[in-house]
């Protein structure tokens, strides 16, 4: 049945699924390549479509194969498999594991964890900024426009913290930013 | 307005600014969640991250989860939940049933072209936010610089180790320095 196998197959991917969509795109093409719902090929385009679509890219993959197999049922049922361990996970561990959370030996773990994740987080950032300014970053050939663009909208954002009194926000730089986007390409 | 009615709304519009992946939310997260509406602090959003990061799954979910469950209890978390997905929820049901050819409109592309400009800059930009907030001396600094240094490298050369590996070192790590020091008491 359709709906159970989407079900078991998308909280497969939510409980599995470690390191982000990137690194869960194995385990979500041997999910769906095994049941057969999908071909490799419209997979990969799946993977694109939800990529440039807002959203958490594995729910966004999870919507769209669902709603390719079993309509919006099947997205219904995909989307929720897929959050569903992510929910229970958070509210488990920092609501009904509190005082384990809250332990010396835990607290002494995350005491390292947390400067690494943010260097995760900064050197990922630093590293699209860069993937985004050179074609190719193994002959550092520079794509210019897309230079000029990281420049600009990097003062813009940064700057105008300096200047206005609350700056603008992350939601304005992705508006301003798509924008921008078209403009220079219609140039 | 209602809080719930607020969760929703709020988690909605940050659904729908979420491109390219988990970390770019953080940054949306500080703006709103912590910075104007006051809903969870820096700490408590550090916590939160490392959890998500730890733990399967998108670390959207994550957050929109607690931070709905903080205001509201249950029905703030599923509420919050349910507002973060539904926006791509629905984008994704309509590029399903009536384009084919999502991808080929070009001014979609385009616009696309410089939304992953802007989410370079916003994961840099949260980031620098975490940094700004970090406390307890060198050690943790330390630690900063090994975990960017490690993934840019891995980025880089696009090698097959996963975050995740990271972060469980520096955690084997800070508990054995955790450990000799409770020795040397």
């Amino acid at each position: 049945m359709i709906y159970l196998d989407l079900f078991i197959g998308f909280l497969q991917v939510g409980l599995f699924a470690f390191g982000g969509a990137y690194g869960a795109i194995p385990l979500i093409r041997e999910v769906v390549l095994s049941y057969g719902w999908i071909g490799d090929e419209m997979l990969t385009y799946m993977i694109a479509v939800s990529e440039s679509t807002p959203g958490p890219i594995m729910i966004n993959l999870a919507t769209y194969v669902g709603s390719s197999q079993a309509g919006i049922p099947g997205a219904l049922i995909a989307t929720t498999s897929v959050i569903l361990p992510s929910f229970v996970f958070i509210l488990v561990i920092m609501v009904a594991l509190k005082k384990v959370f809250q332990s010396i030996w835990v607290q002494a773990a995350l005491r390292g964890m947390k400067p690494c994740i943010i260097g995760i987080i900064l050197a990922t950032g630093a590293y699209m900024i860069l993937e985004h300014c050179f074609f190719n970053l193994s002959d550092l050939s520079v794509d210019l426009t897309a230079t000029i663009m990281t420049v600009a909208l990097g003062a813009i954002y940064f700057g105008s913290r300096k200047i206005l009194k609350k700056g603008i926000s992350p939601i304005g730089l992705i508006g301003i930013s798509a924008i921008a986007g078209i403009v220079v390409y219609a140039l | 307005m209602g809080i719930l009615l607020d969760l929703f709304l709020t988690f909605a519009k940050i659904g729908l600014f979420t491109f390219g992946g988990g970390y770019a939310l953080i940054s949306l997260i500080q703006d709103t969640c912590i910075e104007k509406k006051g809903w969870i602090s820096h700490d408590e959003m550090m916590d939160v991250t490392v959890v998500a990061e730890s733990t399967p799954g998108p670390i959207a979910i994550n957050c929109a989860t607690y931070v709905g469950y903080r205001q509201k209890g249950m029905a703030g978390a599923v509420v919050a939940t349910v507002g973060l997905v539904l926006p791509s929820f629905l984008i994704i049901l309509l590029i399903s049933g009536f384009l084919d050819n999502f991808l080929e409109i070009a001014w979609i592309a385009h616009a696309f072209w410089g939304i992953k400009i802007a989410v370079g800059i916003l994961i840099f930009d949260a980031a620098l936010r975490m940094i700004r907030k970090m406390k307890g001396g060198l050690l943790p600094k330390i630690f900063m610089v090994c975990a960017a240094v490690s993934m840019f490298l891995i980025n880089i050369f696009s090698l097959r180790i996963s975050a995740i590996v990271l972060m469980l070192a520096s955690a084997v790590v800070s508990l054995s320095v955790f450990m000799i020091g409770r020795e040397k008491k």
